[in-house]
Parts: structure tokens; C-alpha cells; sequence
């Protein structure tokens, strides 16, 4: 029985954009079936078609065999169509069960409290998504808010429901929750339609895969017939090539943590008793859920953060009261997490890449900037770090979010650095962006830099840290160092990071 | 018909400049309805207006003579505004550079040949310290620039009224308030016959340069601009945030001043009432700097543009006897089609048939 079915739909965003470009693929009933694909690709596009939030230029849906215009998402949901979205939708400041029914028409002018909370409790037994009906939104975790919004899905009754990259923000504990709960959807019959760009999630979960690259469907296929490796390659169009990092470390001390305690934006102690050390050469992943002193811990090392308590060492020098000047002088650099900080959007990748050095030699002895010299090293950097579009002129608001990444780290690596302090460097970016900050990352790992890479994704450690740490509540917790990480490593870093000690 | 709005790539200076003239050409569309009800034809009040701004000798110099000081703050406040630093105080600003220049003229007792100098040295010191005001609240408490400096034109101005009505008030003018009139070594030359300074227009126009350069061309000018479009990012450089609040507010209240000593030392010849000192051009420099999109160099177009606009507005009053306040309502026009074609230098309108909402971009 298919459930959905794609007809050379095509939508195209003038003048130059066709973001799908003749998709036809099947859904079958009671399935997961993945759609994967690069930034850009089309899925999402896609999606929002199938959802009635774009019209198709050309083509048809047919949904359970009979041809449908959708044209709102009012519309979907009478189709059974719901949509989990990336960025969650929901009100702070009410409980669950009120935003579970929020928007809905057929909702009494009384508030129906008992009728809908023994309906919202009757599907978070049945589908695993355990959340108390009664929590505030601002309350819960972001695990915990998209089980709010699968609840919303599912009590309008959905059958075909979309989950727009659901685990982006999810520990890996909550990915296995998550996929149970998607495994129980199915086994009631219902389809899941599952966007990522993550590959080994697409071997775990999806029944089928269709494969999106620059619009077009390379392939629809199971993947049990497929490796990774293929998957990749598929996505990308060509052979992906992963870095290997450096194995073995120098027993230096770059960087040294003593006792270091912090406060939050909130006043609120944010760092407790933090003490580690980054050594010469080595890469030590800072794993954690988001919000638990990863930002602080950045600020506090590049100088942004006041340190309460405890020392800072930069190659055996106290570095704890330093300006954000003076530490990036003695070879600090360092990857925001949000890229608005690292760049001015406004201005071009030439000035952007001046940031740091605008007012030094060679490019300036203190007044005059010369702008000559600042456009032949932004040429050369433009070169060597691979920015797309070539121009020093443009404005680097209108670059992609992997090319911006780029232009930060080109100007921060260029300047040779002791210590690289990276925080989520690859959030947000597609499977080649991802390689090729993985790339630069260990190529100042070899070139002799210690690399503190604070990330959100436990994958991404497990593949480039010779060190792990996890961050817990402010609490450095479960420190340990491996040449090669297992599922094994996985599973128990998973568990620390949900508070865990072991 | 319909259309789609889509987001333009680049707002390219040509751009911006048709969009300006448009917000000017739909002002005055707008503003005719108020002349209408004056029972003026709107025809002849745009022909009287363009002759008073252009139509001689006498009406260019006039419209000269209110682009200088114009000229200088607007240089000054795009360079504030370029910082997001909001000086609103310029009125005032002005009014402190004619203060401090009087007791200069009039009760410092220099060598008539350091008087010029030192009126000019003291106005802007003067201008430049009252700017400094806010700018210290605002670095030391945080408090909103914007109220400060505004409230401190309201000082500055009882301040001019309590000296010309008390301590400086002239000997031999009977009833009248004001001082006496300065010596003439306190007195700035004009071009030819007319009533224009040259060295404030030359200074202004300096200044404008000079401007220029200094944000395109210095690391001081640099890193203004990256207090101005990304505080966060200038935190993490270790730009001060503080250092640059203080000299943004420095130059243009000294530049504020500056243009102050120019209308009493150039104009006036005497410390007068307020509002006769400054026609609000403390005010209307806001405008100038907007227009110019904070680019010192392009002030020099728009503080013409609006000398042209008060003069315009005078040959108004006089000619057709419409009240002066008619030309704030076309400022007003002016400053509010602005704003809202703002919107449009980010986006384009594209014409055609917009097949099946495609509006949304993916």
C-alpha cells in the first residue's frame, strides 16, 4: 500500500533557484523511510510541499493512491499529514496539554482539561513519549519539548508524519528513545518520514532511503543493500574522503585549568571546580548537552568570562585576568558558537579576515590601514581555505554557513595558534562543510596545536578527540582518553552526559 | 497585476539614491495637500519654493548659508551614527560652541588677532564636552544616550535665555535680549556680498573628506565600524566599545560646536535667542546623516539638499505667507518615506504573475 506518491513535482525559486526538479518516489504505509541529502538539496523543500506550505510549479502528490492539492497545512492535517518541525513551535509559558491543543478548531470554548489530559497521557504510554501533561514548556528539557510536539502530531490523529532533522538536538539517549517511539508508530501503521543528513541514523531506524542531491533523487533503495561509505558518496556525488586525526600526543601542557569556577548570564554558577589540561597536538573533545557551562567554559579560556575562582594557564603563564586582546595575542584562537560574534555580516570577507590583525604590521603601523596589502592576503587566504564565492568584496552576510565558518577559521588558524578553542564549529553544516572544518581542525592538531573542540555532537568527538570530557551541570565529569572509541565508549559517555556518574 | 517581493542581494548605492529622491518627490506630493488647504495652489507654492532655493543669487547663498552648519554636524553625527551611538544633542552641542565663542568675543579680553581662533578653539571644546555627558552616563551606567542628550538640549538652551536675559545681557539694547554685539575681530568673513562664510563652508566640506577617509581608510575608523555593526564581535577583538562612545561623541559635539561659533561669529554677531541661532539644525542633521546613510561624504549632498529645503521654506512664509511649520511637516514626509522605502533598498519588487504563492523563500 503506498501511502504517499511524488510525481516529477518541481519547484523552482526564481531567477536561478530549481530546489526540486522532477522528484517522483513512493512512501509505503507503516515504514520509515528516510530523505536524505545536503544542505540545499531540496528535502526540506520537498516536505514543505507535502506539508501545504509551498505550492508545486509541476507535478502531483498523491496521498493513499488519489492525486491532492495541499495548500495549507490545515488542509495536510485533514489528510493525516503532520509535521514535527526543526525548530520547535510551541508556547513557554503554557503547560503541554495546552499546546497540544492549541490551533485546534474543534477545541470547546471551556477548556476540556480532563478529556485532553487522559487523551495526551493515553499516547505517551502508547507511543513511549513519556512527559508530564501538566510541565510548563520552559520546564522542559529539548528532548522533552519535541516529544511535546510528536504528542500535538499525533492527537490530530496524523498517519504520515514528518520529522524535520528530529535529532539534531537530542543526546543519544534521547535518539534511542526517539527511534522507539518510531518503531511503535509504525508498528500501529503509521509512516514516518524522516529528514537527516546523518548517515549511521539512516542505517539504524529507516526501512527505505531516497537519496536528494541539488534538487534531483538520485536513488530510492533499502539500505540494508548500502555501507555508509555509499551513502555518502551518493549524497555528496563523490567519494568523501574522512580525516584521520593525529594518534599520538606530546605530554606539553598548552592549556591548564585549575579550579576554575564561573558565573552564568543569570548569575547563577555556571563552571564548578572545572580543572583540565589541552596538551600539544592533542584534540580533547567537551561533550554535553547544551546549557550545561559549554559556552562559559569557552568565554572563560579566550578571556570574555570573568574567572570567580581558580587559574588559567597558557603554556605555564597565568593568563585567568587578561584581556580578550592579550590572550588572542599569545595564540589563542577561537571558533564562536554563534557566527554573528566571529564575523560582522555587514562587512566583506576582506575586512572580516582583518579582524584580528587590522591594526598590526604589515597591514597597518598603527593608523592607516593598507587596504592593498589587506586585499592580496584576503586573495591568498581566500585561496588556501577554499571560500566560495572567490570575492573579497562581498558582504560575508551572504555567504553559506560553511563558508562563513571558513572565513572564521581561516583568519583564526592563519595567525598560527598555541590553542584552538572550538565551540559547535560544524553545527548546522552539510556533510562536505563538516569534512573540510574537520580538515583544518587537524591540520592545526599537526601542525602542533592543542584543540579544545566543545561540541554538541558526540559523533563528531568520538571521531577527532584523542581525549574526552563531559560537561555536566558545570561539573567536569567521566574524563577519558582513548586511541579508538568504541560503541561501547559511546553508550557510557551517553549516559554521563544525562548526568550519570559511573 | 501582480507582484512578488524578493530579497535583493545587494543594496547598491545607485539604489539607494533613487530611493531617496523618491521619499523627496513623495513628500512634496504629500505635503501639497496642506497647501491646498491654505488655499495656495500647489503648483505655485512648488515654483515659489524652488525659487527661493535655487531661483538667484541671493536664494543660493541663503540656501548656502543653511547648509554649513548643516554640513558640520550631519559630518559629525554620521560618524556617532555609524557606532550606534545615538547623539540627539547636537541642538544643544551647537548652542554651547555660541555660548562658549561669546564669552570669547565678548568678555575673555584676548588680542583681537586669537579672538577667531580661540572661539572656534573653545565652541568645539565646549560643544564636545556636553557631549561627553551622556556618553560617560552611558558607558558608567548604562543609561539610554538617546534621553540624555535630548534632555541636555533643553539645558543648553535655558542656559542661552538665562545669560542674555541676566549676566550678558547687552548694555545697549534696551528691551531686547540679547548681548552686545562682538568686536569685529570676532566677525568671519563672507564671500563677496553675501551673507556666507567661507570658512566654515570650507571647513565643513573638509571635515566631510576627512571623514571619509577616516572610516574607509584608519584602524581607528575600522574598528568604529565594528562597534557600530557587531558589538559582540568587537567584545571578542577587544575593540572598547567605551573608547569609541567617547570619541564618536567628542567629534560630533565639537563638530556641533564648531558650527555654533560659525553662526554667531559668521551671521549673528551676537549671542541671540535660541531658536534664532539654530533653526533646529541640530534636529534636521539627524535627517542629514540618515539621508547620507551616515557616509560623511554624502552629507555634503544632503546637507545642501535640506539648506535648500529651509530656504525653500522661507521664500514659503514670505511669499505665500504659509507658517514655517509647514516645512517641518515636509522634514517630517521626508524623514517618514525614508524610513519606510528603507525596506525596499533590502528588497526588490518583481512584476509578473506569482504562480501559486511563491512568495516564500525555501
Amino acid at each position: 500500500m503506498i501511502d504517499v506518491a511524488f510525481h516529477s513535482v518541481t519547484k523552482r525559486f526564481p531567477p536561478h533557484i530549481v530546489a526540486n526538479d522532477g522528484v517522483s518516489f513512493e512512501i509505503e504505509r507503516g515504514t520509515v523511510h528516510a530523505l536524505l541529502g545536503e544542505n540545499g538539496a531540496g528535502k526540506s523543500t520537498l516536505m514543505n510541499i507535502l506539508y501545504g506550505l509551498l505550492q508545486p510549479d509541476e507535478g502531483e502528490i498523491l496521498v493513499r493512491g488519489k492525486p491532492q492539492k495541499i495548500s495549507s497545512p490545515r488542509e495536510a492535517i485533514a489528510l493525516g499529514i503532520g509535521m514535527v518541525h526543526q525548530h520547535f513551535r510551541l508556547v513557554n509559558t503554557h503547560t503541554v496539554c495546552e499546546n497540544v491543543i492549541l490551533g485546534l478548531r474543534s477545541t470547546s470554548f471551556f477548556f476540556p482539561a480532563e478529556k485532553v489530559r487522559s487523551r495526551v497521557h493515553a499516547l505517551s504510554e502508547r507511543y513511549g513519549l513519556r512527559v508530564d501533561p501538566d510541565a510548563r514548556i520552559w520546564q522542559l528539557s529539548a528532548g522533552e519539548k519535541q516529544k511535546v510536539e510528536i504528542l500535538k502530531v499525533l492527537y490530530r490523529e496524523a498517519s504520515i508524519l514528518i520529522l524535520d532533522e528530529p535529532t539534531a538536538v537530542l543526546t543519544p539517549q534521547e535518539v534511542e528513545e526517539l527511534f522507539r517511539t518510531m518503531r511503535a508508530m509504525k508498528e500501529e501503521g503509521k509512516t514516518c518520514i524522516f529528514i537527516t543528513h546523518k548517515l549511521n541514523e539512516v542505517m539504524e531506524i529507516a526501512d527505505r532511503v531516497t537519496v536528494m542531491r541539488q534538487g534531483k533523487v538520485v536513488d530510492t533503495f533499502s539500505p540494508t543493500s548500502t555501507s555508509p561509505e555509499e551513502l555518502a558518496e551518493m549524497m555528496v556525488g563523490k567519494k568523501v574522503v574522512s580525516v584521520v586525526p593525529k594518534r599520538s600526543v606530546s605530554s606539553k601542557a598548552v592549556l591548564e585549568l585549575k579550579g576554575v569556577w564561573a558565573m552564568g548570564d543569570k548569575d547563577l554558577p555556571a563552571l564548578l571546580d572545572v580543572s583540565l589540561t589541552v596538551r600539544e597536538g592533542e584534540i580533547v573533545g567537551v561533550a554535553g548537552v547544551a546549557g550545561n557551562g559549554q559556552k562559559e567554559l569557552a568565554e572563560v579560556i579566550v578571556g570574555l568570562r570573568r574567572v570567580q575562582r581558580g587559574h588559567i594557564f597558557l603554556d605555564g603563564r597565568d593568563v585567568t585576568l587578561l584581556s580578550p586582546r592579550d590572550i588572542a595575542s599569545l595564540g589563542v584562537a577561537y571558533v564562536p558558537e554563534e557566527r554573528s560574534i566571529g564575523l560582522v555580516g555587514e562587512m566583506s570577507v576582506a575586512e572580516n579576515l582583518m579582524l584580528r590583525g587590522y591594526a598590526e604590521p604589515p597591514f597597518s603601523q598603527g593608523f592607516w590601514v593598507d587596504w592593498n596589502k589587506v586585499e592580496a592576503y584576503s586573495e591568498h587566504l581566500i585561496a588556501r581555505y577554499d571560500i566560495h564565492p572567490p570575492l573579497s568584496e562581498m558582504p560575508v552576510r551572504l555567504l553559506s554557513g560553511g563558508n562563513r565558518q571558513r572565513v572564521i577559521l581561516a583568519r583564526e588558524l592563519e595567525r598560527k595558534p598555541k590553542l584552538v578553542v572550538a565551540a559547535n564549529p560544524t553545527a548546522g553544516l552539510d556533510v562536505q562543510g563538516v569534512e573540510a572544518i574537520h580538515e583544518l581542525l587537524v591540520r592545526a592538531q599537526e601542525e602542533g596545536a592543542g584543540v579544545l573542540l566543545i561540541s554538541g555532537d558526540l559523533d563528531e568527538l568520538l571521531k577527532l578527540s584523542n581525549r574526552i570530557v563531559v560537561l555536566f551541570r558545570g561539573e567536569v565529569m567521566g574524563e577519558r582518553e582513548k586511541v579508538q572509541w568504541t560503541e561501547e565508549d559511546r553508550h557510557s559517555i551517553g549516559l554521563v552526559m544525562g548526568g550519570i556518574r559511573i | 497585476m501582480q507582484f512578488r517581493v524578493e530579497p535583493s542581494l545587494q543594496s547598491k548605492a545607485s539604489s539607494i539614491f533613487l530611493l531617496s529622491l523618491l521619499s523627496i518627490v513623495l513628500a512634496f506630493l504629500g505635503s501639497s495637500v496642506i497647501f491646498v488647504f491654505y488655499r495656495v495652489s500647489p503648483w505655485e507654492a512648488y515654483l515659489t519654493f524652488f525659487h527661493g532655493a535655487f531661483g538667484s543669487w541671493y536664494a543660493l547663498s541663503e540656501t548656502f548659508k543653511r547648509a554649513i552648519p548643516l554640513l558640520l554636524v550631519g559630518v559629525g553625527l554620521s560618524l556617532a551614527f555609524r557606532a550606534q551611538v545615538l547623539n540627539i544633542g547636537a541642538e544643544g552641542q551647537i548652542l554651547l560652541g555660541a555660548i562658549a565663542a561669546t564669552w570669547v568675543a565678548l568678555f575673555s579680553g584676548v588680542p583681537s588677532s586669537f579672538m577667531l581662533p580661540g572661539m572656534f578653539f573653545l565652541g568645539f571644546l565646549a560643544g564636545a564636552i556636553w557631549a561627553l555627558v551622556p556618553a560617560v552616563l552611558k558607558i558608567r551606567f548604562a543609561v539610554n544616550e538617546v534621553l540624555t542628550s535630548l534632555m541636555l538640549n533643553y539645558v543648553a538652551s535655558n542656559l542661552v535665555l538665562y545669560l542674555i536675559g541676566g549676566p550678558w545681557k547687552g548694555k545697549g539694547v534696551r528691551g531686547f535680549t540679547y548681548t552686545d554685539t562682538f568686536p569685529e575681530a570676532g566677525w568671519l568673513g563672507t564671500i563677496g556680498t553675501s551673507r556666507v562664510p567661507y570658512f566654515t563652508l570650507l571647513v565643513g566640506v573638509v571635515v566631510a573628506v576627512a571623514g571619509y577617509f577616516f572610516l574607509k581608510k584608519t584602524a581607528l575608523g575600522f574598528e568604529l565600524r565594528v562597534v557600530g555593526s557587531s558589538p559582540e564581535t568587537a567584545r571578542l577583538l577587544g575593540i572598547s566599545e567605551g573608547k569609541i562612545t567617547l570619541l564618536v561623541m567628542f567629534l560630533s559635539g565639537g563638530l556641533a560646536g564648531f558650527a555654533g561659533v560659525g553662526e554667531v561669529a559668521g551671521i549673528h554677531h551676537l549671542l541671540r535667542h535660541p531658536s534664532h541661532i539654530s533653526l533646529g539644525y541640530g534636529y534636521t542633521a539627524i535627517i542629514v546623516a540618515w539621508l547620507a546613510r551616515a557616509n560623511p561624504l554624502a552629507t555634503i549632498l544632503t546637507a545642501f539638499l535640506f539648506g535648500a529645503l529651509i530656504s525653500g521654506g522661507d521664500a514659503l512664509k514670505v511669499s505665500l505667507g504659509i507658517p514655517f511649520q509647514v516645512v517641518s511637516v515636509l522634514n517630517g514626509l521626508i524623514l517618514f518615506f525614508l524610513i519606510s522605502t528603507e525596506l525596499l533598498s533590502r528588497y526588490r519588487i518583481v512584476w509578473g504573475s506569482s504562480r501559486g504563492g511563491g512568495a516564500i523563500e525555501p
